[in-house]
């Protein structure tokens, strides 16, 4: 063991791995709300009770169906992204061309639905869901201990963040998308269905949030609030990082997650206000966010 | 088969409205196949509005679209391009955030028989230079419109509605896009050409139609321009 600026490495690199976790999901919740956001025009403040769903989802496939960790992976995901598609065609679909205001108040409502529903079945304590057998354990690093599990989410949450971003930014179906972004209704008049891709999309951001849920389940209890907690924080991410980019989303993230953890070794009164604190800063000096295109 | 002689494209008594205000007030009019007709008149006259209603993107219409024998007027905008009609429209529409070979490459073949990107690059040599250029509208807008003709081409849809494809442009480039014009009716697109520059349209034009107030006013052949041109004239306000 050895001392930076006086701190034991075990308690910083303990910080950093804790902020580097936090930052996986705020890179993937913030993810799913800038491709939302971007192509719906909807501030989806459902997502953190998405993200909810899904680790519940992972929670009542183990507990009802037997099927495990790896598999809830894959088909909680796919579930929550379905029920976001119903979400979409029935009820945000007539949303697009009002203010931003009725999105943010109608997904505000779902989530006063769906966080209600979860009490009501299983109150407000937290379930357990157990890690799965094989990232049990951890490495010993020197300087710190690894948690598998933890190390398996920074993985997971960065592959999937740069594999979203490399779809977006650099193929065809990227292309369609970035261009339907901005001007949906010459897309529109070029062949493609484009009411039919705002509807996958919707549903692929709702199933990336519920894959973050899944990802949680082990780490913090299944509860039906765990989403609230961390709406706010997210979305003061999504603030700093400018709505509508991708990389920004995902960057900023990372590094919000990164700078609570070392806020809390140096200084640790403020951790749970400097990403506010950045936020007030960004929007004084760059109203668009770190990354934003517009003004 | 179609009859040799009814239109590719035919309009038919179409209306169309922004929310209230009603601005077409039924148009008619017919294009064959090979044909380049020319949409004129002056500002606000309804040119854009008539190609729009056509593609499907304004919020009502009524009358009737028909292309290849096929009714389009209850059609949404994707389907009407799949049925093989391409819009270049008058901004243009090149992307900002797509690369300009993204721009280039982004519609969707809708039918068999695009022209091929080699075939493109004849016509637009320019636009070879510019492929790797990082953001479509970083372009000038000689090249921008160049793009907007070039990536319908692509496409395999033989009827063209090109909205004003001078406005703005060089002498040099309204050249181009002439012979451009001249070349794809060569190899067989059917073209309607929204103008106000009249000079320009005259050296692509088989026939005119004069849009005013949301009607079309006046119509003659490419022969009777000269017969015309007083009347023109004042329809135009040149
Ligand atoms: N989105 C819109 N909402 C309401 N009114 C519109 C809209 N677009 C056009 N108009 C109106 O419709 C009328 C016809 O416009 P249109 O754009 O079709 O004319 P145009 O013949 O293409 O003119 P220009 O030569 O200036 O392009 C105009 O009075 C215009 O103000
Ligand atoms: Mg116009």
């Amino acid at each position: 063991m050895f001392e930076i600026f006086g701190i034991p490495s075990t308690a910083l690199f303990g910080q950093l791995l804790i902020g580097l976790i936090n930052g996986s999901f705020y890179a993937l919740l913030s993810l799913g709300l800038a491709v939302i956001f971007g192509m719906l025009n909807v501030i989806n403040f459902a997502h953190c009770a998405q993200y909810m769903m899904g680790a519940f989802a992972a929670f009542l496939l183990l507990n009802l169906t037997g099927l495990g960790y790896w598999g809830a992976l894959i088909v909680a995901p796919i579930l929550v992204g379905i029920f976001g598609i119903i979400v979409e065609r029935c009820l945000l679909q007539w949303l697009y061309k009002l203010d931003h205001l009725y999105g943010l108040l109608l997904t505000f409502g779902l989530v006063l639905i769906i966080e209600g529903v979860a009490r009501n079945f299983y109150g407000s304590a937290g379930l357990p869901y157990t890690m799965p057998e094989s990232l049990q354990g951890g490495q010993n690093l020197g300087f710190m201990f690894l948690p598998n599990y933890r190390a398996w989410v920074i993985v997971a949450s960065l592959t999937v963040c740069l594999a979203t971003w490399f779809v977006i930014e650099r193929t065809r179906l990227g292309a369609y998308l970035r261009a339907a972004t901005e001007n949906p209704t010459l897309v529109r008049a070029f062949g493609i269905n484009v009411p039919l891709m705002i509807t996958l999309t919707y549903g692929f951001g709702v199933a990336l949030a519920a894959f973050a849920g899944v990802m949680a389940a082990p780490i913090y209890n299944v509860s039906p609030q765990m989403g609230s907690s961390l709406i706010i924080v997210v979305f003061a991410v999504v603030v700093i990082g400018g709505m509508g980019s991708i990389m920004g989303a995902i960057v900023t993230g990372f590094g919000l997650g990164i700078v609570e953890g070392l806020t809390k070794v140096f200084f640790p009164e403020a951790s749970n206000t400097v990403i506010f604190v950045i936020m007030a800063i960004v929007l004084l000096v760059r109203p668009a966010g770190l990354f934003g295109r517009r003004a | 088969m179609l009859d040799v002689r009814s239109p590719l494209l035919s309009v038919k008594n179409l209306q169309s409205w922004y929310g209230e205000s009603h601005i077409l007030h039924g148009v008619s009019f017919d294009v064959h196949q090979g044909e380049v007709v020319t949409l004129l008149g002056r500002n606000g006259a309804g040119k854009t509005t008539t190609l729009k209603s056509i593609m499907g993107i304004v919020g009502q219409r009524s009358g009737a679209v028909t292309f290849e024998g096929r009714e389009l007027i209850g059609l949404a905008s994707n389907q009407v391009a799949r049925a093989g009609i391409a819009l270049c429209p008058e901004e243009r529409g090149i992307f900002a955030s797509l690369t300009v070979e993204e721009n280039l490459m982004l519609p969707p073949e809708v039918k068999k028989g695009g022209l091929s990107l080699d075939t493109i690059f004849e016509l637009f040599p320019n636009l070879k230079e510019r492929l790797g250029s990082s953001q479509g509208t970083k372009l000038s807008g000689g090249e921008q419109q160049m793009l907007a003709i070039a990536r319908i081409l692509r496409t395999g849809a033989r009827m063209l509605l090109l909205d004003e494809p001078t406005e703005g442009l060089a002498p040099v480039i309204i050249q181009q896009i002439g012979k451009t014009i001249r070349t794809l009716k060569q190899q067989g697109f059917t073209i309607l050409l929204v103008e106000q520059n009249f000079r320009f349209a005259s050296t692509v034009a088989d026939r005119y139609y004069v849009m005013e107030n949301g009607r079309v006013a006046e119509s003659f052949a490419r022969a009777d321009l000269d017969a015309n041109l007083e009347k023109l004239h004042e329809y135009l306000g040149v």
